[in-house]
């Protein structure tokens, strides 16, 4: 019975924890609709801070307590409202969460940078050591002290939402945002209380766990992934309900850790695992959520052209045959990363891009690709690889069939929750027989894949291998392509816009869902095993969830909806990145963070990077001189580098200023002689830039009531009085003109509105 | 019996009462008007119909067959089509596309072996967007992006159509084209039931019209006599005491 006692506390003082980072989490994502991915790692920078200035400065705890919770937590929620979050008003829930979880890479960037990963951190307990007698049992100081401090929030909450003027315009903006601005709520205020409270809550949540735990970046910000849970408990908008399913989790892992048996290797993993299975089971019974409508998505990702598509393929494959026949041995090995992780990103293209579904999951479903290429590739059997994207698209399907009903960050997290589980779970689990079925994972630590074998070929070496990554890519990436311009393609970029008018027109949403999830994991599958082969031998955190994150954000950075987005993703991620770090440790720290600060400006550009460089080099890819000499050009540099006449920076530098040379050309050639600007207006049938680069004159405005067929509207005036002339024309509307009203529609008599107009 | 048969149907969101017992009938080949004041419950009823909302109170048959608890994609199979008052159009496709992936879902699902480019290009002459068939839907006009609305509609070749202010956003000859086009499909054997604040053309093409109000059925018959109810009159108005000189 004591026993019972202890572990009820231990789940009870958890269950505060989860309760007061979660109910700081539901507090900013009711007031202002952005559910902050970065509210664990918020609470993993005050953890550390709270260590720099306790323990390494030896700050009095009370100091350092005010200094991080009174001072840096909610000017840090006032500078991310500020910054970040309040230009992201009117964004997709897609572009929300990729910011977010951005901001959650650059923390984690940021903590790495500013306190050297793996030193020794110890945090030690409040009071410690002291404990409080409660007759049947007793509790530690620390213990009741969080417990204490989960009460307190709560009525804290209660009395700020319910007694304050502050509070009750954060009820009515989470009820009617713009009700609540008509009534002279201030919406732009509200967000920076939340934010400031959701950081200082998250910020206490996370001194109060880091003592149990070692501090590390990326485990302690998911760590607090398990207080998702609890907010979903309370479905993201119920206090009291998130605070009950703060209670049910942390008595779940106090009573695991009670009475799990230790030695069991199997269920050693359960566990750290059971919040995100009670988060993933609550997100599949959670009633459906309303079909979406009306997007509204800034987003466009045009349709491949198949000219586009090709000279991309060829462009990979050559670019892959220079790296391999240029880089040495260790290079090739770095930068050999970039295609089989360009595949994995390839596989968000169609989930996210055309379907506009979210998964966080697919680094897990590469994980999985790889496990299986290396227990069914022995010898280098093309069976590794078949089996890698079939399987993997089996339990891809597996996972959306029960997940068919969300969408959004509900998807989101269900998906982030699989992936924890693997990672926590599953991917460390011993082998073990499923009925006939002899199950191998990681071994418990890494294994070993062997090299492929094709038609007697065996791509043994690194250079065999990351031309085979090169070719892959470029034949899944015609595949992606493919799919777009089939009717099925046209059915997921329609269901992204709105599911609810696809429904209407008889379409069964949840076969096209779970066939987009299988396609895509089919695809991480694929990228998985190539990549376990690129490396020889591979462990479960080459898959995890934090390893996944950086990819999922630049593939959306780049544009989700293109080939060119994947490539983007490998190439950023698995390419500028070492290759920027090896020119100094400067760059290397910078290149730490600078991921996250790619993505958290995504905001502004919604569609991505890659139609901003398309773009830009629009004239080259119409000029087929300027594109033929270029060719030319990097042939030749390319041979003077095989014949050694430099080494692989001139050779870099040379290739980049022929591109940027034949992009200039290309730019003045597309452009008329001399005209440097815009054309100027003429004549008066162009009025595309009147205004704009010459003045109005009188043709140019008899031209326009021309084009707007104004035949029956009084002569204008003169040209210095044009305001007067529109007002004029307002007034008068001419015999039966109708005005438009604000909805679109005419504005009608009275009487025409019951009888019709005669 | 009537193509589309509502009976007492309520709706309430909270404590807010939407429609409150209503009731309508849509016979094939006729158009049936719906109009009413803006929050009447009018796109309610719609959504009731189409399966976006389950109703907290009534029934909606369809061909005599009760659909209440039929799933939304189910109805459509049925052959409920329907258009929408806020624009639903997919921004990402042409035009033309727009009203393919309608012919390509009726496809998939009828095992209808028609050519759907065919179909497609049929439809997109029959609505008048040939000029722009091949342009973004984003790039067009509403009015033009109701017809596009309307093509995807009429793409899944339904036998009870359902129009949420389809004329808004359309000029008077855009609008009296548009009467012709409906009355045709009216003619081809379709049930149209027609939501429109446009009473010209309300009343010049429709064969029966209801009047909701507040959620509540406060009138119906021809065209003719719902003009000289007095509870319309009021609803649109406020009573006749209130502008009586």
């Amino acid at each position: 019975m004591e026993q019972f006692l202890i572990f009820t506390i231990v789940g009870l003082s958890l269950a505060a924890i989860y309760a007061v980072i979660a109910s700081g989490l539901v507090l900013t994502y009711t007031t202002t609709g952005i559910f902050n991915f970065a509210h664990g790692a918020i609470g993993m920078l005050a953890a550390y801070t709270y260590w720099q200035l306790r323990f390494d400065w030896g700050w009095p705890t009370p100091v350092a307590l005010f200094v991080v919770l009174g001072v840096l937590g909610p000017a840090f929620g006032l500078l991310l409202e500020r910054v970040i979050m309040r230009g992201l008003v009117g964004t997709s829930e897609a572009t929300k969460l990729v910011v977010s979880i951005s901001l959650l890479v650059a923390m984690i960037g940021l903590a790495n940078l500013i306190w050297e990963p793996g030193v020794s951190r110890p945090m030690s307990l409040f009071f410690k050591g002291e404990r409080l007698d409660l007759g049947v049992t007793t509790i530690t100081y620390h213990q009741a002290i969080t417990i204490a401090t989960a009460v307190v929030v709560a009525i804290g909450l209660r009395f700020l939402l319910y007694r304050t003027r502050i509070g009750v315009s954060m009820r009515a903006n989470v009820d009617d945002r713009n009700l609540a601005l008509l009534n002279g709520a201030r919406p732009d205020r509200v967000g920076l209380y939340s934010w400031a409270i959701g950081a200082s809550l998250a910020a206490i949540g996370g001194i109060l766990i880091a003592p149990s735990l070692s501090l590390d970046p990326g485990s302690l910000s998911l760590l607090i992934v398990n207080a998702y849970a609890a907010a979903i408990f309370g479905r993201l908008r119920s206090l009291p309900m998130t605070f009950v399913g703060a209670i049910v989790l942390g008595l779940t892992e106090g009573y695991l850790f009670g009475y799990l048996p230790g030695e069991n290797q199997y269920l050693a993993g359960l566990r750290p695992a059971a919040a995100v299975i009670v988060l993933f089971i609550v997100l599949l019974v959670m009633p459906n959520p309303r079909l979406r409508t009306r997007s509204q998505l800034r987003e466009h990702f045009p349709a491949p052209s198949p000219a586009g598509m090709a000279m991309l393929a060829a462009a990979v494959v050559a670019g892959a045959a220079v790296m391999v026949t240029t880089l040495d041995p260790s290079s090739v090995l770095t930068y050999g990363q970039i295609f089989p992780l360009a595949i994995v990103a390839l596989s968000l293209v169609p989930l996210v891009g055309y379907a506009g579904q979210i998964s966080l999951a697919q680094l897990s479903f590469g994980g999985i690709g790889a496990i299986l290429a290396a227990h069914h590739g022995g010898g280098g059997t093309p069976m590794g690889l078949v089996l890698a994207i079939g399987v993997t698209a089996i339990v891809g399907g597996l996972v959306a069939l029960p997940l068919r009903h969300l969408s959004g960050i509900y998807l989101a997290l269900a998906t982030a929750a699989f992936a924890v589980a693997l990672d926590r779970w599953i991917f460390v689990l011993p082998d073990f027989d499923l009925g006939p079925l002899h199950i191998s994972l990681f071994e418990l630590s890494s294994t070993d894949i062997d090299p492929l074998e094709l038609f007697g070929y065996t791509f043994a070496s690194p250079g065999s291998r990351l031309m085979l990554s090169a070719v892959a890519f470029s034949l899944a990436a015609l595949v992606v392509a493919g799919v777009r311009w089939t009717s099925f393609g046209r059915q997921l970029v329609a269901m992204r816009d709105s599911e609810a008018a696809c429904a209407t027109l008889g379409l069964n949403l949840v076969w096209p869902r779970v066939a987009v999830f299988m396609l895509s994991a089919g695809i991480a599958g694929l990228g998985g095993a190539l990549y376990g082969m690129q490396l020889g031998t591979v462990s479960a955190e080459r898959f995890n969830l934090v390893s996944g994150l950086p990819l999922f954000m630049l593939v959306v950075v780049g544009g989700a909806g293109l080939v060119g987005g994947a490539l983007f993703a490998g190439i950023g991620l698995y390419g500028v990145i070492p290759l920027t770090s090896s020119l100094g440790p400067a760059i290397a720290k910078i290149n730490a963070v600078s991921p996250g600060l790619t993505g958290i400006g995504l905001g502004r550009n919604p569609s991505g990077v890659v139609p901003l460089m398309r773009d830009g080099v629009k004239p080259l890819r119409h000029d087929p001189l300027v594109l033929g000499a270029m060719a030319v050009a990097m042939v030749v540099a390319y041979a003077a580098r095989l014949a050694d006449v430099y080494a692989n920076w001139p050779f870099a530098l040379l290739v980049g200023a022929i591109f940027l040379g034949a992009n200039v050309v290309a730019g003045r050639r597309a452009r008329p002689d001399g005209a440097t600007a815009a054309p100027v207006a003429a004549d008066a049938d162009d009025l595309d830039w009147v205004g704009v680069t010459s003045p109005w004159t009188a043709p140019h405005l008899a031209r326009l009531d021309e084009v707007f067929a104004a035949d029956g509207l009084p002569p204008i005036g003169p040209l210095r009085t044009g305001a007067t002339a529109v007002r004029t024309r307002r007034a008068d509307p001419g015999p039966g003109a109708t005005t438009v009203g604000t909805n679109g529609r005419s504005r009608i008599d009275a009487e025409e509105v019951v009888h019709g107009r005669p | 019996m009537a193509a589309l048969e509502v009976h007492e149907v309520t709706m309430r969101f909270g404590g807010h009462q939407v429609l409150d017992r209503a009731s309508l009938a849509a016979e094939a080949g006729a158009i049936t008007g719906l109009i009413g004041p803006n929050g009447a419950g009018k796109t309610t009823m719609f959504n009731v119909i189409t399966g976006l909302l389950t109703p907290t109170g009534g029934k909606v048959h369809l061909d005599g067959r009760d659909v209440t608890a039929v799933r939304l994609h189910q109805r459509a199979r049925m052959g409920l089509a329907r258009t929408f008052q806020q624009l639903e159009l997919f921004s990402m496709l042409t035009v033309r596309e727009n009203i393919r992936v309608a012919a390509d879902i009726r496809k998939r699902w009828s095992r209808d072996r028609s050519d759907c480019a065919a179909i497609t290009s049929e439809i997109i002459e029959r609505v008048g967007l040939g000029a722009v068939a091949d342009d973004r839907v984003t790039s067009l006009p509403t009015g033009q992006g109701r017809l596009v609305e309307l093509g995807r509609a009429l793409a899944a070749r339904p036998s009870v159509l359902l129009l949420d202010e389809p004329a808004s956003g359309q000029d008077e000859q855009e609008t009296e084209r548009f009467g012709t086009l409906l009355r045709q499909l009216a003619d081809d054997g379709a049930a149209v039931v027609l939501v429109e604040h446009d009473m010209a053309l309300v009343m010049h093409v429709c064969d029966r019209v209801y009047v909701l109000d507040l959620g509540h059925l406060i009138a119906t018959g021809d065209p003719a006599s719902v003009q000289a109810d007095p509870a319309v009159l009021d609803a649109y108005l406020g009573t006749s005491r209130a502008v009586a000189p």
